[in-house]
């Protein structure tokens, strides 16, 4: 359990990565946290060329307000925004999903923009982000382009960033007033990836529910306010429309139930949020 | 006997782990710190990514060529220079340090690469290319004790390797006359507990003395030992065996570390160099060894109170594909106890040993026990259910009763001590049970989903090295007869009168070392802090025997005691040195506080150093007759542990401890979570050698237990790949996921060994998971619990039915662990186009994703070199792909192969054509085996990235289409691009 040899490069600013990856070509990966790449690359499941650590450009860790939105610059640890003083007041469906993402040691070194970019269906952040309508920086050397949640996830482990391009910051619009947001998931153990997460923003006249870990990307879908059965018909379309898959933790079915379920709860919890 | 209970000051009493200061502060030093010569090279395996299959043929040049590779070697070259190791059984189940001509389970070596450094080893390893003929596999248990199941070792006839049957009293009577049968089936799982640290094996040829040198983590029993040697064709003293005394962690899986051994020294004698090899998780967890999965039918005869009268047993235990000494130890270590904690006079058992197409099994933690229990607890727990009655009150009413002991059980378990219905009393007590069923009911009146669960077991200690004879029927091993336990400990004291210790027990994190000194301060009047105990091994230089090793709980009843022999040696000696200048009679010495007395006058006394220092400093001073210098060796094997006898009857173990625990658990409705609410668990255990490190062993394997019940399971699919290759497949639970027991002792000491002591080590891998699995029968009602409970698995038994999809169009596709899919696309194409491009090479080598390249080998049938791959995850594979079964424009089936170093894989795809209006639709439907490194470590991916792939070949199709012009369509790329976005979105949701 050995990677395969490759060259390092630890970068000090976002130019010197992007030129990296520029040179580096298909082969060229990022590394930030490295709490999926690191098995990866033991696991030869990935073998690149030349590994380019992102996590010491010092301008790229921070948290700031930028036009109703938090920014996190790409070298920002889960940890910090977890323990950001204003994550509550700010963030509250990340306040809530944060804790259970992964282990109080695996969010002291993996980065919210690595998260992103890693794509995993089940995880935490993305479907955060795609459930609030946030949005990712990539830089290249050619320029920086802003990407819109629902078009930057394509697929398991797929993003739509190009390989020359690096995500230089994360968006997350800033919580609204009358608004409740709620987050629930389950996995077997405290940490797991997610069989379900399940991500509710709920306000006078709308229900968003987003749902991580059924189908290849976080899911969303919007409704106007619906209540009891109408919401119990809404849910169980939604939870066959995912159309999940069995695995030797969890069955297709089973994933279902839990979306109509937890989708419930969770939708009524982000309800009574937003009342108070 | 418990002899030494009354004067002890330190034996039983809660002292500090003097372990502890060094694990601690991180600087112990464990198998893979052990210093290495220069020059070692290092070792990677190559293993097999088939269940089963033959090997054609392998070609190494590649690999050998590699720089800084200094060799490679294979099964041929393995079979060449050793032998098979020797099996329990006599059968022709021939099994080398490396696969030779077969592969019989994913995870098996292979070919081994012996480098410079493990980075090089692992790169050459890639460059291997092995020409596989897969078979059919024999996984599942059961399907393989049937005829005309695929057969691991055709040279052995049949699967099922052993079948014996035993009688013991009169159970058909017993069944005749009962007033009710109650029959349970249950299928205990495959799980292992697992250490932190894997295997590690330093080796080295020395040539000039023809000795293999090995320094590993191997933690006996040393039974094995011989096999490995004769493996490597020398004598036992040409094996010498190093072991260190800081362990990572054991739990009986480091026994099986002794293929390796054999591996890493053939290695070592070919390359004329140190070899050394670490294993890695992957390598751990697919393939070092697993307890054995096992079917167990059970029926009780009962009466109509709860009496149980009888057992019938018929057990099938899974032993994968090599039955490594000393397998079947599983299924014979608990026999003379397989009426578990009951006064059940009467007993039928079927024993079958079944080898199928997984990791061999071994011994683990609770050896046999977990498997066992099981079947035991839960149908005395559905005994209560169907006769209605307290599921405790049928456990006390069949409980062995006070006052018998030593009590003779039913297939010759004789129990040493104890008062079975005292302790149940003790826990119900000390635990409050009363107020736990107040909490339920309450819980229930609630809406809430509450269940009570109770296990009482027996906690057998010290194998007796005969309980496997029973395989052989007493005529064929009474030519052999085997039977007895040996321990053997070494006591020095030196010129200065410090005192030192070693002994048999090669630790892996117990407090062997805090105990033997308590035991020696406490016989020779010292202090445990100026006992140094020494549990580093050494089989060049310290005592051994066959039983020697740290397994089946044997410390405290057998290595303690062969240390508790050599210090009243010690005590001998030194009483008649101080004896001669204190002028007394020896039997009138007493030692304490450093000092060796005259316990008639405790005024006239010797300091211990100066008694001790007389036999090295004069030496010719000593009594007559008296040998020089202070060292003893005791050496203990109990009588009670006796060969089995003409009825079949064995005591299996030296001692048995006694463990009743009762659990309260909630399940939460939405998602059939198990929590555990509440959990106690009584043990006694005789003599609490020392209570704090007693409770230490109750709480790691309760905490295993727990993982048993909820998490844990090794899983293979259908195809014989293995599922489980991460520590985010196989679930070992954290301290979220493990409350804490609250513990209750009793001790009543045992009466056949000095100092009383019995196991405690592995009681609750027994008791645990099935006092858990009880208590969700009791939430739940459900009679059919197979472990491990994941909330998915228990959602399915509170949750009713599904309704039908609200929309017709849902496929289904069938759950059989394979890749499955289905799905339609559609082309503005003519169906003619579409066939012609499916049989193009030069088209098909652009459609499949990733093709570098594809010849055509004949007539529709390609081999191609492919890197496949989602999102950063690739690898590169040989793939063979043949197109069949073609109805021109219509159908056709495309079969096809891949092979790499993530893995193995067969798939079969149907596509059918059909056009409309200058539009065709393709549909199909695929069904994919993949076996090896990424089925065993992306199995949450599988399904995803197969559909992707699938997706992504359609894609390039339609787009080919396009490209190639067949089609006259004006700006194909919007419309393409269109089409193709409306195919996805109905892929999307309906593949």
């Amino acid at each position: 359990m050995k990677p395969k040899g490759f060259d390092y490069l630890r970068a000090d600013s976002v130019a010197e990565a992007t030129e990296a990856l520029a040179q580096g070509g298909e082969d060229a990966r990022l590394i930030a946290g490295g709490m999926s790449l690191v098995p990866m690359l033991n696991f030869r499941l990935v073998e690149p060329s030349i590994l380019i650590d992102i996590s010491k450009i010092k301008d790229r860790k921070y948290i700031q307000e930028k036009n109703g939105m938090i920014e996190i610059g790409s070298a920002t640890r889960q940890c910090e925004l977890e323990k950001w003083d204003q994550v509550e007041s700010k963030l509250p469906l990340l306040a809530k999903a944060l804790p259970v993402l992964g282990h109080y040691q695996t969010r002291a070194r993996g980065t919210i923009c690595g998260s992103l970019v890693h794509a995993d269906p089940s995880s935490e952040l993305p479907l955060c982000l795609a459930t609030l309508g946030g949005e990712v920086v990539l830089s290249s050397t050619k320029g920086e382009r802003v990407v819109k949640a629902e078009e930057f996830q394509t697929g398991m482990l797929s993003v739509s960033k190009q390989s020359n391009e690096m995500v230089v910051a994360a968006r997350y619009p800033i919580a609204q007033g009358e608004t409740g947001y709620a987050f629930r998931e389950m996995s077997q153990r405290h940490g797991d990836y997610a069989i379900v997460a399940l991500a509710a923003v709920v306000t006078k006249n709308k229900i968003k529910l987003g749902v991580g870990g059924v189908a290849d990307k976080p899911t969303v879908r919007e409704w106007d306010h619906l209540d009891g059965t109408d919401l119990d018909d809404a849910l169980n379309a939604f939870a066959w429309d995912l159309g999940g898959y069995d695995d030797i933790h969890a069955t297709a079915r089973y994933r279902r139930e839990l979306v109509r379920r937890l989708g419930k709860k969770t939708i009524e919890e982000a309800k009574n949020a937003s009342v108070r | 006997m418990a002899e030494i209970i009354e004067k002890s000051k330190f034996v039983g009493q809660p002292i500090e782990r003097v372990e502890d200061n060094i694990l601690l502060q991180g600087k112990a030093q464990y198998s893979d710190h052990l210093a290495t010569r220069p020059g070692t090279a290092h070792a990677a395996i190559l293993r097999s990514p088939h269940a089963h299959a033959e090997i054609v043929s392998t070609d190494v040049s590649r690999a050998k060529a590699h720089p800084g590779v200094f060799d490679v070697l294979t099964g041929e070259d393995i079979e060449k220079i050793s032998d098979p190791f020797l099996i329990v059984l006599r059968a022709p189940i021939n099994q080398w340090a490396l696969a030779v001509g077969k592969v019989r389970y994913v995870g098996e070596p292979v070919a081994i690469v012996i480098a410079r450094d493990r980075y090089v080893a692992e790169d050459a390893l890639s460059l291997i290319e092995v020409d596989y003929r897969a078979l059919e596999p024999a996984v599942d248990q059961e399907a393989a004790a049937l005829d005309g199941s695929p057969i691991v070792h055709e040279a052995a006839g049949s699967n099922v390797v052993s079948t014996r049957e035993f009688t013991y009293g009169s159970p058909n009577e017993a069944f005749a006359e009962a007033d009710k049968i109650v029959k349970i089936k249950v299928r205990y799982p495959r799980n292992s507990q697992t250490p932190l640290e894997g295997f590690v094996v330093n080796a080295e040829y020395i040539s000039g003395e023809d000795l293999y040198d090995v320094a590993s983590n191997y933690q006996g029993p040393f039974t094995s030992h011989p096999v490995m040697s004769m493996a490597l064709r020398v004598r036992n003293s040409q094996l010498r065996m190093r072991m260190p005394q800081w362990s990572g962690g054991g739990f009986g899986i480091k026994v099986q570390i002794f293929p390796y051994v054999v591996l890493i020294c053939l290695a070592s004698k070919i390359v004329g160099r140190p070899v050394k090899w670490v294993e890695d998780k992957l390598e751990h967890l697919a393939a070092a060894a697993a307890a054995p999965n096992r079917v167990i039918e059970l029926e009780a005869a009962c009466k109509k109170d709860g009496t149980v009268t009888g057992f019938k047993f018929d057990q099938l235990d899974d032993y994968g594909a090599f039955l490594r000494a000393p397998m079947p130890g599983p299924l014979y270590r608990m026999h003379g106890i397989l009426t578990g904690a009951y006064d059940i006079k009467h007993l039928a058992v079927r024993n079958r040993v079944v080898l199928t197409n997984k990791c061999p099994s071994a011994m683990v933690r609770g050896f046999g026990g977990p498997q066992m229990y099981y079947a035991i607890e839960r149908v005395m727990h559905q005994v209560a259910a169907e006769l209605d009655l307290d599921p405790l009150d049928v456990i006390r009413k069949n409980l062995v009763p006070e006052g018998v002991f030593p009590y003779r059980a039913a297939a010759g378990a004789l129990l040493d001590s104890g008062d079975y219905p005292k302790a149940v009393e003790l826990g119900v007590k000390e635990g409050g049970l009363e107020e736990l069923k107040k909490r339920r009911d309450q819980a229930r009146s609630e809406g809430k989903l509450y269940g009570i669960g109770y296990a009482a077991i027996v906690e057998p200690a010290q194998s007796n090295m005969g309980y496997l004879s029973n395989i052989l029927p007493h005529s064929e091993r009474q030519r052999n007869p085997k039977g007895g336990a040996a321990a053997n400990a070494t006591i020095t004291v030196d010129p200065l009168g410090t005192v030192s210790v070693t002994a048999d027990s090669i630790p892996q994190g117990q407090g062997h070392q805090t105990i033997l000194s308590q035991i020696v301060a406490d016989e020779l009047g010292l202090k445990p802090q100026a006992i140094k105990v020494n549990l580093d091994f050494d089989t060049a230089k310290d005592a051994w025997s066959i039983a020697t090793g740290n397994y089946s709980s044997r410390f405290s009843s057998a290595t303690a005691v062969a240390c508790y022999k050599a210090a009243q040696k010690i005590k001998d000696k030194l009483a008649r040195i101080a004896s001669q200048s204190l002028n007394v009679p020896p039997d009138q010495i007493g030692f304490a506080e450093g000092n060796i007395f005259d316990t008639l006058n405790p005024e006239n006394s010797i300091k211990f150093y100066r008694a001790a220092g007389a036999a090295h400093w004069t030496p010719g001073a000593l009594p007559e007759g008296m040998e020089p210098c202070v060292r003893e060796t005791g050496s203990w094997s109990p009588p009670e542990l006796e060969s089995p006898n003409d009825k079949d009857q064995i005591n299996t173990s030296l001692t048995y401890g006694f463990v009743f625990d009762y659990c309260g658990v909630e399940i939460d409705r939405d998602t059939g979570a198990v929590k555990i609410d509440k959990y106690v668990t009584t043990h006694d255990s005789g003599k609490l050698l020392n209570p704090l490190i007693a409770d230490g062993q109750v709480y790691g394997a309760f905490a295993w237990g727990v993982g048993c019940a909820l998490y844990e399971e090794f899983v293979y699919g259908e195809d014989g790949s293995f599922k489980t290759g991460t520590f985010a497949d196989y679930l070992v639970p954290t301290s979220y996921e493990v409350p804490e027991p609250q513990i209750v002792h009793m001790e009543s000491p045992s009466l056949v060994t000095p100092l009383g002591a019995k196991g405690i080590g592995e009681g609750n891998c027994m008791s645990t998971p099935v006092c858990i699995a009880n208590a969700v029968a009791d939430a739940t009602g459900a009679k059919d619990l197979t472990l491990p409970l994941i909330a998915s698995k228990v959602a399915k038994l509170i949750h009713a039915d599904e309704d039908v999809p609200p929309s017709q169009d849902f496929q289904f596709t069938k759950d059989d662990g394979l890749l499955r899919g289905q799905g339609t696309a559609y082309v503005s194409a003519t169906a003619q186009d579409v066939w012609r491009t499916l049989l193009d090479p030069v088209a098909l080598a652009a459609i499949i994703p990733g093709c570098h390249k594809l010849d055509e080998v004949s007539k529709n049938s390609y081999r191609a070199e492919v890197t496949l791959g989602v999102g950063p995850v690739k690898g590169r594979f040989r793939a063979i792909v043949a197109l069949s079964d073609m109805v021109e424009e219509t159908s056709a089936t495309l079969s096809g192969g891949l092979e790499g170093p993530l893995g193995a894989s067969r798939g079969i795809g149907h596509v059918r054509l059909s056009e409309t209006d200058g539009q065709t639709c393709i549909t199909y439907d695929y069904a994919i085996e993949l076996s090896g490194k990424v089925a065993s470590v992306g199995g949450r991916m599988l399904k995803g990235a197969a559909k992707a792939l699938v997706n992504q070949f359609f894609q390039r199709l339609t787009a080919q289409i396009y490209n190639s012009g067949t089609k006259n369509i004006t700006d194909s790329g919007r419309q393409g691009n269109a089409i193709w976005q409306w195919i996805k979105r109905i892929l999307g949701f309906k593949s």
